[in-house]
């Protein structure tokens, strides 16, 4: 029914040669191939943000992209961010500022910010707002998401500053 | 170390750790070795009646395994339907087959299941199942529906309307004939769904040689899907375990149990391979239970001074095509009319009407917020009538918290007379008013139109009953290696009862919450379980985890002081141990003398487990553990105050909400930030009620917005920040005087923010009945108005 591709690429790291079909879309390689699931589908139609990843650093809707089109690629997901037990700055503020409740929408929201602030180093709140629009949460209302990703870019304004 | 008490405290989250690192357990994450995958063939059409079914070309494609439809099912599935769990002896009750016998009654009903090795093959085979339907007419607006001569929703349907019910306190009539003052409204609201952000999804496991059916599903209570499945399978109670992993978002919908999870139990049993069905979004928009239409036709009568005499009307509800939930959630619409205010007399006539969609049933707030609607637009019509301010009018009709506890007089759902345990409703709204400056607001106002500028504020208040019965449990053991687990029928989707239960239990064990595991939504864990809905767990399984604690903390402290020959009452826990309590200038427990006095967790639990061929000391029960089923005599009423400043672009239709503060007093708060967290959420759920959500339908009851392009949710750029105001009066129906929260945010918001619309609109003379109110609605009405067409 659907025909295969040979494709290799880098996920948080390490590199993998998969055989794919050709219409298994990004998110389903990681999720299934791979066994990455804190990758999740909010919609499955490029609306609600929760399957965001990063390819070559630049946030991607994965139910979206196909695999085959990620070939020779470098890939980040959720998994990729904390070292060990050692969470990222923004990881941190989302538990700091209870960004998270039922946690489903969040790994797209994380990989949605780690984006921006390393475009937008010293955001207001409403370029938060503005770049968290289009990732949908049910749960926090946002308030404290935009929180947390306010409370990031000043840890990391600090960290720069002592530097 | 451990000394502060938690509860009141806001620790960081047990549960966040893992969510942010992608090592949460969803059910779709969960793979269990030669699993299949399940498609549903849905109904496309509103009313039809099944001609055919044609799946050979289906089966025929490599990699299906079955295409399963009713006939196909096992007997128990065809001969029954899905439980009803609410009965009223005023229902005439409609429950679905797991797949659509002979008739479809709406878009989206489940009539055939495809496995297959995968979901795309399971997906690609699915349009190769061939149907013949008979289009039947539908039903798709419940007023028309109710109607004697409107097409049945089913086919062999006296009427659609399945239920009416009479609420009715006091002498309506006289009320009406004693006043001149009486204002009529007819009120249109909708509500849509719950879209959590994780759809349904659901795993079935046979083991055929233990007879055992296991069930991974992403719902608000497994036990009552177990007691669903236990009704549909003939199979006994230690043969089925349902688990309930993570939830990605649940608020209302995930707590039914559906048709679905019947077919895929079925499946896996008939093909002896687990089978995992997780729903896409398309699916969710027409499968999964949602809220919608209600109207209201309804009138109130004051007298001089603007008090309320008497209220009366009629309330029309789509219930949608069968009746999971039965009238409950019309009912709770009827019961929360009064809300804060005195209603000496009240009569609500209910008419439930099914049509050719999706089952209504309770959302976030379920039916609360719509109740407060209607309240509160009479409080505005009087307030416009009388020339008063609409806060004054509220504050001439409130009930004083000297009045408490205080009857309302109708009945709620439990079956008990409403009746409002504490709360302080002036109050609450004159803390809600002071903070958003409203005596200012004419003032701002008046400036704002100078500019062209259209600004407007609107109150709303709202009493809602948490803590509904009748039980939830929670088991608090310590094992013999001395680690403390609390296990409870409760089922997270994000509201933090890893941590809140924890904190609760830390409190009498004297450690901190890390100490603590919490199990939740797991029949094999503790036998008997209801669910997270209603704002109901942190009464009641937060009750039960406190009494359990208290026990095991108690037998702890008996055994040890036995070990010790001491006194129980000189103990205390801490750290993991009973020791001797510090005496108030003496000896710290932490000294070296305490030290020697003190026995462990583990070494306690070593002894109350007994040794074998010993008796247990004095008779006592084995184990340092304990059950406790808290059963509250009542609800416990939250109270809260929504005031909302908002301001309307008259050309497009846009409102911007520019503040938004929320009152609410919802007792003692186990969890400051856990608490604020959720009434974030709920605001922005009434916003999006308020302002942008309609699940819309053509005449032949076909869906018309089913995907988030054509179905808007609150994004980030439409949600303010929200300005919390907390009030804690402890209720007294629980050991820890706490009320529920989850709600409190969306149910008294909607009415504000419509509110608030309109006072901005005034100059323009538009009145709004309706929720939502859309930006292209409010061009209409600008428009209806300029012609002066206003209601
Ligand atoms: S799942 Fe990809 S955007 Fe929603
Ligand atoms: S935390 Fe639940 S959807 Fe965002």
């Amino acid at each position: 029914m659907s025909d295969t591709r040979n494709i290799s690429v880098v996920v948080n790291g390490k590199s993998y040669q998969r055989t794919v079909d050709t219409r298994r879309t990004l998110g389903d390689f990681l999720r299934l191939d791979l066994g990455l699931t804190g990758t999740h589908f909010g919609c499955e139609h490029g609306v609600c943000g929760a399957c965001t990843v990063r390819v070559d650093g630049t946030a991607v809707r994965s139910c979206l992209m196909l695999a085959v089109q990620a070939n020779g690629k470098s890939v980040q997901t959720v998994e990729g961010m904390a070292e060990g037990d050692i969470l990222t700055p923004l990881q941190t503020a989302f538990r700091d500022r209870h960004a998270l409740q039922c946690g489903f929408c969040t790994p797209g929201i994380l990989m949605t910010m780690a984006e921006f602030l390393e475009e937008n180093p010293a955001p207001s709140e409403a370029d938060v707002r503005d770049a968290l629009s289009g990732n949908l949460c049910r749960c926090t209302g946002y308030q404290n998401i935009v929180d947390a990703v306010l409370q990031t870019a000043d840890t990391l304004r600090k960290t720069r500053d002592a530097a | 170390m451990m000394s502060e008490k938690s509860f009141g405290t806001s620790p960081k989250r047990k549960e966040d750790f893992d969510l942010l690192t992608g090592r949460g357990r969803f059910v779709d994450d969960i793979v269990l070795p030669g699993m299949y995958a399940a498609a549903f063939v849905r109904s496309p059409l509103a009313h039809a009646r099944i001609k055919s079914i044609d799946a050979s070309a289906a089966l025929a494609m490599p990699g299906v395994h079955a295409v399963i439809s009713h006939h196909d099912l096992p007997a128990t599935l065809r001969e029954r339907r899905l439980p009803l769990f609410v009965p009223h002896p005023t229902l005439t009750s409609r429950m679905q087959h797991a797949l659509a016998k002979e008739e479809v009654c709406y878009v989206g009903e489940p009539v055939a299941v495809v496995v297959a090795d995968n979901r795309y093959l399971a997906e690609d085979a699915l349009h190769l199942v061939e149907i013949d339907y008979e289009p039947l007419a539908a039903v798709s607006d419940c007023k028309a529906g109710a109607r004697p001569d409107a097409p049945r929703a089913h086919a062999d349907l006296e009427s659609n309307v399945v239920s009416r019910m009479l609420s009715s306190v006091g002498d309506i009539d006289a009320a009406f004939r004693e006043t001149p003052h009486v204002f009529k409204e007819e009120i249109f609201q909708h509500r849509g769904g719950a879209f959590f952000m994780e759809c349904r999804g659901v795993i079935a496991s046979y083991d055929a040689v233990e007879g055992a059916l296991l069930v991974y599903v992403s719902s608000q209570g497994p036990h009552r899907i177990k007691r669903a499945l236990l009704d549909l399978f003939d199979l006994s109670d230690t043969q089925i375990r349902v688990v309930t992993p993570d939830v990605g978002g649940g608020f209302g919908p995930k707590g039914s149990f559906y048709a679905e999870y019947a077919a895929i139990a079925a499946c896996a049993m008939m093909l002896g391979h687990p089978v995992k069905w997780i729903e896409d979004r398309r699916e969710n928009f027409v499968a999964t239970h949602q809220e919608r239409d209600q109207y209201w036709d309804v009138e109130i009568a004051v007298d001089a001074e603007a008090r309320i005499r008497g209220l009366r009307g009629v309330l029309t509800h789509d219930n949608g095509a069968y009746t999971p939930w039965g009238i409950v959630l019309p009912w709770i619409s009827v019961a929360t009319v009064p809300g804060p205010y005195i209603v000496p007399a009240y009569h609500i006539e209910l008419r439930s009407v099914l049509t050719n969609k999706v089952m209504a049933t309770p959302v976030r707030g379920a039916g609360r917020p719509e109740g407060v609607v209607v309240m509160e637009r009479l409080m505005d019509r009087i307030a416009r009538e009388f020339k008063l301010d609409p806060a004054e009018v509220r504050r001439r009709n409130f009930i004083q918290p000297s009045q408490m506890p205080y009857n309302v007089g109708v009945i709620f759902r439990d079956g008990k007379q409403v009746v409002y345990d504490s709360g302080d409703y002036p109050a609450c709204q004159d803390a809600a008013l002071q903070t958003i400056d409203y005596d200012a607001f004419r003032a701002r106002q008046a400036e704002a139109r100078l500019k062209g500028r259209y600004i407007g504020i609107g109150i709303g208040n709202a009493v809602e009953g948490t803590g509904l019965g009748p039980y939830e449990g929670a088991a608090v053991k310590v094992a013999t290696n001395g680690r403390i687990t609390v296990s409870t029928g409760a089922t997270p989707q994000g509201q933090s009862h890893k941590t809140t239960l924890a904190q609760i239990a830390a409190d009498q064990f004297g450690v901190s919450i890390d100490a603590i595991r919490v199990e939740t939504g797991d029949t094999s864990k503790i036998s008997q379980g209801i669910g997270t809905f209603a704002a109901r767990t942190a009464v009641n399984a937060g009750s039960s985890v406190h009494l359990a604690s208290v026990k095991v903390a108690a037998k702890a402290k008996a055994i040890a002081a036995k070990l010790l020959d001491v006194r129980e009452e000189d103990l205390e826990l801490r750290d993991g141990y009973v020791q001797l309590a510090a005496l108030p200038g003496g000896p710290g427990a932490a000294s070296d003398n305490a030290r020697q006095v003190r026995k462990s967790l583990a070494e306690l639990a070593v002894v109350a487990a007994g040794m074998p061929g010993f008796a247990m000391q004095d008779g006592a029960e084995p184990g340092l553990e304990s059950t406790a089923y808290f059963t509250a005599p009542q609800s416990t009423y939250a109270n809260g105050t929504a005031v909302v400043e908002v301001e309307v672009d008259i050309e497009t239709g846009r409102v911007t909400i520019l503040r938004l503060v929320l009152a609410h007093d919802c007792g003692m708060l186990i969890n400051p930030m856990v608490v604020e967290g959720q009434v974030m959420g709920g605001v922005a759920h009434a916003i999006g009620n308020a302002l942008f959500e309609r699940m819309l339908y053509d005449d032949q009851a076909q869906p018309l917005s089913t995907n988030f392009g054509e179905y808007l949710l609150p994004l980030a750029t439409d949600v303010p920040r929200i300005e919390i105001v907390h009030q804690e009066t402890a209720s007294p129906l629980n050991p820890l005087g706490i009320k529920g929260a989850g709600e409190s945010g969306t149910i008294p918001t909607i009415a504000p923010i419509i509110a608030a619309v309109e006072d901005a609109l005034s100059p323009f003379g538009v009145r709004i009945l309706e929720a939502p109110i859309t930006p292209q609605r409010i061009v209409e009405l600008l428009g209806d108005a300029a012609l002066g067409r206003t209601r």
